[in-house]
């Protein structure tokens, strides 16, 4: 088998492991819960009596390894079981149910974010490589500085303050629902993308114009300038082949940290994403709410790091011509 | 043949220590000077906080909402509280906090990541594996999930975090130590029967301070953004004692409301401002520090 | 491709006057090259010698208007056909790289681009400037190939870098150096980092291709005997200035000034052999591998006597090193036995009791990694009294400042960090460190193969007055016949993990010699200039014979 293919399916293999491994994380931290559920929720009410029945309401007295197969098996078929909120009351819940819109909706907000972000990031990070230390090299180290050290709740409710609120150009609040047409929703999204933006190209750029300057000190780039190369012919013909691996890790990198970032912006526009969700049923302790929307965001990440790896393999001259 | 070793290259005698920091500091560009500078006022507060403040932390002590004047610098927050004492004890409680998580995060990370370098084997394997699903989730993430699990308190707040921080810190240390592990001299050391002890603190460990520390200011910086995050997201620090994220949150809603007075800064700015300074001026310092540490060869 | 009239030879190529460059280093300028001069005509090849930091390299890329990143020509004047490279555009100097001037780098697995295949690079600026098209320019390369020795000429370019050995992607880049016939190309230590015999024919190819289109060259190396084959004049350099210029045979037969007698002098010591029963320590039938499956060592048999030297002399993968670490008990032989002072030797490391740790001890090739960085030198050599000898306190280092004397360093500098210190310095304190253990046997691992030629005969001096006081015995591991024929008193020539022959030196380097050692003592380059012209005419006659 060829090298890369075979380097591929190893990676792929891995990252389904690790997928498994974070599972089973997932499961036993919920497992640690002191008390058990039950005496969270009863609260007051938690008897001995009332905590058995409510364990065997739910299947808690079930041993922990089959509730967790069942819980793996129950995702593969979109089921991810029933939320706490409104448990004893008469409509159960599906978690399924409540995710889905706020899923489309978390990732329509990155898909708008990465669209834009990505290709602005690496022309600026590139420019700064190749004009380095230049004025313009030097202000947008600051800039870019200073915008990764603050925190992105500062940025967003700047965001929030001069462009919604002092000029009412969008929207302070980004209420969507199944109702918002398409350009409706780009429109009330506009202020979470652009703060999440901010974030992203800050972080991507200086990571691309670190990577692209490690590259440009390559040996092979002396002895391309020693032939003669002229410097835009040396860094497209010489340098881009071997850029693909380091630039596809970092724009993974960054998109996994989007995957963060989009909790906290959530929350400050109140927009009805699966990050905002997260932290409500953390506060309410709906455990399988949480569960659930943990799992989505490793395997998010995850499969993010696992797309740069196999960038990276498929683009390394080494395993495409092997001896 | 002469009686003394000729000697090839002029003999640099050792700059003392003093002389040393005085040289790096004079070189250092304005950048890091007011990234030292300002550290230096946060730590005063910090250390100083039930000295410097003028009221108490979780003292009400006018109406709520006052404006900043002559009494109160920045005003009084929705309870009554003075937003001045409360930055204060916020410097306090927040870096304390992220300074203690860090501390322990380093001990424990940095201590597994040397002994797993040197030890290779099983045990590295068996560790790097966990490590690493640990990895693949999220901190921000996983410290919600954990929240939620354990209670909103800052004991756990302060495990959880450092826990989670503390693989970032043990994929660091391994690696650097590797570096230096596969050095001749840890395999003479172990060559003369040298036990673990001796090797991990004498021969490897002041080998890998130098990223350590840098790495060290970096974390720091994660984790108090994490935290400010955590309580922002009310989950992290609980009311009333008081905390930058916190103070954000608790006065969110003001941002809509104009200030009218000097100097025209919404309230839930004051914390935040706060916290991005700090943050900011650490990575002014660390990014100098890696700059003069890296040797990337600028020209001229 | 240019016409017959610029290839009279005689005509000055090249005229560097009070040359100096400066290098920066921790934000201080210091001076690197200090006024040299230097002059080149057409079709002639110039030798640039010195060891170490005498600014050779620099120099050389100097010669093409060239300043790496760190370094700056401060003055002087550098003229190549007329155009004063100094004063000269970036875009001038860029029409003239690669097509009139080139430059053949040390590492070529470095100076080679991973994502491109060999001919593409070959070809890359012949067709760029429009000297030949694509076709012609390939089928040149091809040609190029073919003349430098390469196997397969008409494929091996579709390789890429990784794919082809070292010695192969090397006489590559002289051929890439070579596609657009330049007036002058720099060779910058080539075949340093070459295994012996592979030199051999890298050396004559450059040589060849160089006379074939009367190229001027300039050829950068601290090997004298390399560059006695290739130059038809040598320059020795020494701390950025010129020690002395002359023709190469002159300068080989009446060196004027010390300092170049020196160099030529570190060649011709040799320790007279002696040989002995008494054996300290025997290697028995050892076999050895990393991975279970490859040998690395196979049914090796050595003995080391009492006080005297083995050498153990081979190339890269003759599983010398190996034989160290399977001693020392780094690496548990599979199958045999070692047997020290007659009682065997436990096989790892972790089972043998201080005192047999005591005994044995190891130096290190590279004196930067073998030292402890944040060490002082009190602490690196006193660690051995302190842990072996329970020594503490005042009699440790009085001790230390004893160990020093006997390594010939002042007792100053028992406080300074090995940073402080030069190569030489720093083996000199590891042979203190081992001493300090007062072993039976110390195991030099290529110790002075990273070192400048002078500094390694002053090395070797030591080891010999060592040996002499404290009967001390050495397993000298190495690449280097001068080494060996310096310093043992057997010899073992290893190859591929076996032992291919071993006695004592005087029957070792005398013919009849097995096919591997005739082949390895025949590819070190002697001082001769005719010697490589010789050795080729030999090995031609012996093919053609056979």
């Amino acid at each position: 088998m060829h090298p890369v293919l075979r380097t591929v399916l190893q990676r792929l293999g891995l990252g389904v492991l690790t997928l498994f491994v974070v599972s089973v994380v997932i499961f036993a931290s919920l497992e640690m819960l002191p008390g058990g559920f039950a005496e969270a929720i009863l609260g007051q009410g938690a008897t001995p009596e009332t905590v058995a029945a409510f364990n065997r309401e739910i299947g808690l007295d079930r041993p922990a390894t089959v509730r967790y197969v069942e819980w793996i098996g129950n995702i593969f078929r979109g089921d991810f079981g029933y939320s706490y909120a409104g448990l004893g009351g008469s409509i159960k819940r599906s978690v399924t149910d409540l995710i889905a819109p706020r899923l489309y909706n978390t990732f329509f907000l990155a898909m708008m974010t990465a669209i834009v972000a990505v290709p602005l990031s690496l022309i600026l990070g590139i420019l700064a490589a190749l004009y380095r230390n230049s004025w313009y090299d030097r202000i947008v180290n600051s800039v870019t500085l200073t915008t990764i050290a603050t925190p992105e709740f500062f940025i967003a409710y700047l965001l929030m303050f001069f462009f919604a609120i002092r000029n009412k150009w969008f929207y302070s609040l980004s209420t969507v629902s199944d109702t918002t047409d398409f350009i409706e929703h780009i429109y009330r999204a506009a202020l979470p993308a652009i703060t999440l933006m901010l974030v992203i190209v800050a972080h991507m750029m200086r990571m691309t114009r670190a990577a692209l300057i490690n590259l440009l000190a390559s040996p092979y780039m002396e002895m391309a300038q020693l032939k003669g190369v002229p410097r835009r012919e040396a860094i497209i013909k010489h340098a881009l082949p071997n850029a693909w691996a380091p630039i596809a890790t970092v724009i993974a990198f960054n998109l996994a940290y989007l995957v963060v970032g989009v909790v906290v912006v959530e929350v400050v526009y109140v927009y009805p994403g699966i990050g905002q969700l997260m932290v409500d049923s953390v506060s309410s302790r709906d455990m399988p709410v949480v569960q659930a929307c943990a799992l989505i965001f490793a395997a998010t990440y995850i499969f993010l790091n696992l797309l740069a790896d196999i960038i990276s393999i498929v683009t390394n001259p080494r395993l495409l011509h092997p001896k | 043949m002469t009686a003394q070793a000729p000697q090839l290259r002029q003999v640099r005698a050792r700059r003392s220590l003093w002389e040393s920091t005085r040289r790096t500091l004079s070189s250092a560009p304005f950048s890091a000077w007011f990234g030292m500078i300002v550290i230096l006022l946060y730590v005063i507060a910090a250390v100083f906080a039930p000295w410097i403040a003028p009221y108490g932390e979780a003292e009400i002590v006018g109406k709520a909402y006052q404006p900043p004047g002559p009494e109160f610098w920045f005003g009084t927050d929705q309870i009554g509280r003075d937003l001045l004492s409360r930055l204060i004890y916020g410097a306090r409680n927040t870096i304390g906090i992220a300074f203690m998580t860090t501390l322990l995060s380093f001990a424990v990370g940095g201590t597994l990541g040397v002994l797993t370098a040197l030890k290779r084997g099983w045990l590295d394997q068996g560790i790097s594996r966990v490590v690493d699903a640990f990895l693949a989730i999220p901190v921000l993430i996983f410290a919600l999930m954990l929240l939620a699990v354990f209670g909103k308190s800052i004991v756990n707040l302060i495990l959880i975090l450092a826990l989670l921080d503390s693989t970032r810190v043990f994929r660091l240390a391994r690696a650097t130590a590797l570096n230096v592990v596969v050095m001749d001299y840890v395999e003479a050391a172990k060559l003369r029967g040298e036990g673990m002890g001796w090797i991990i603190f004498k021969e490897v460990l002041p080998n890998i301070l130098p990223p350590l520390i840098t790495e060290f200011g970096l974390r720091f910086c994660f984790v108090f953004l994490t935290i400010s995050a955590l309580s922002f997201l009310g989950v992290g620090i609980q009311p009333p004692t008081a905390d930058w994220g916190s103070m954000v949150a608790e006065s969110k809603t003001l941002i809509t409301f104009p200030v009218r007075t000097f100097p025209w800064i919404p309230a839930p700015f004051y914390p935040a401002i706060a916290i991005a300074l700090l943050t900011v001026a650490i990575n002014f310092v660390v990014d100098w520090f890696l700059h003069k540490t890296s040797g990337l060869r600028d020209e001229v | 491709m240019k016409s017959d009239k610029h290839r009279v030879r005689g005509e000055t190529l090249l005229e560097i006057r009070d040359l100096r460059i400066e290098g920066n280093s921790d934000g201080v300028w210091h001076p690197i090259v200090k006024g040299v001069d230097l002059s080149l005509k057409r079709g002639e090849v110039l030798g640039l010698i010195g060891e170490s930091g005498a600014g050779k390299s620099t120099i050389g890329l100097a010669a093409m208007g060239f300043a790496r990143p760190g370094c700056r020509i401060i003055d002087g004047s550098i003229l190549f056909d007329g155009i004063d490279l100094r004063a000269a555009g970036e875009e001038d100097k860029r029409t003239l790289w690669g097509s009139r001037i080139a430059y053949v780098a040390q590492s070529a697995a470095a100076a080679f681009n991973p994502a491109h295949k060999i001919i593409d690079q070959t070809v890359e600026t012949a067709v760029r400037r429009g000297v030949m098209d694509r076709g012609k320019a390939v089928a040149d390369a091809v040609d190029l190939y073919r003349r430098l020795q390469l196997p397969d000429p008409a494929h091996i370019g579709e390789r890429y870098p990784h794919q082809v050995s070292g010695g192969q992607l090397q006489r590559a880049m002289t051929a890439m150096a070579m596609s657009c016939r330049p007036d002058l190309i720099i060779f910058d230590e080539p075949t340093t980092a070459l295994d012996v015999t592979t030199q051999v024919e890298v050396l004559a190819a450059m040589r060849d291709i160089v006379e074939q289109f009367h190229t001027a060259a300039i050829y950068i190396t601290h090997d004298l005997a390399v560059v006695a084959q290739m130059a038809d004049r040598i320059m020795v350099l020494r701390h950025g200035r010129e020690v002395e210029e002359a023709p190469t045979r002159v300068m080989l037969s009446e060196p004027r000034e010390d300092y170049t007698k020196t160099l030529w002098a570190v060649r011709k010591l040799a320790k007279p052999e002696s040989v002995s029963d008494d054996i300290v320590l025997s290697v028995r039938n050892v076999d050895a591998s990393y991975s279970g499956v490859v040998k690395v060592l196979d049914n090796v048999t050595a003995g080391l006597p009492r006080g005297r030297t083995v050498a153990v002399v081979g190339e890269s993968g003759s599983g010398k090193s190996t034989l160290a670490r399977v001693i020392t008990g780094l690496l548990p032989p599979s199958r045999g036995e070692i047997l020290f002072n007659g009682k065997p030797l436990s096989r790892a490391l972790n089972e043998r009791d201080k005192d047999t740790l005591r005994r044995i001890q190891m130096i290190y090739q590279s004196a930067d990694t073998s030292l402890n960085p944040r060490q002082t030198i009190r602490d690196i050599i006193g660690r051995p009294l302190e842990f072996y000898q329970g020594v503490q306190g005042a009699a440790r280092d009085r001790r230390v400042a004893e160990l020093l004397d006997s390594i010939e360093m002042d007792e100053s500098y028992i406080d300074r960090l090995p940073t402080e210190l030069s190569g030489g310095q720093k083996q000199r304190i590891s042979i203190a460190r081992a001493l300090a253990a007062e072993p039976d046997i110390i195991i030099c691992d290529e110790v002075t193969s990273a070192l400048d030629q002078i500094v390694q005969e002053e090395i070797l001096t030591l080891l010999m007055r060592l040996q002499k006081d404290t009967n001390v015995s050495y397993l000298f591991i190495t690449h280097d016949i001068a080494t060996v024929r310096a310093i043992a008193d057997e010899i073992v020539v290893m190859h591929q993990g076996k032992v291919v022959q071993q006695g004592p030196k005087s029957q070792v380097l005398n013919p009849p010699h097995p096919a591997y050692t005739e082949l390895l003592l025949s590819s070190v380059p002697q001082m001769d200039p005719d010697w490589l012209t010789n050795l080729l005419a030999r090995r031609a006659a012996g093919k053609a014979g056979a």
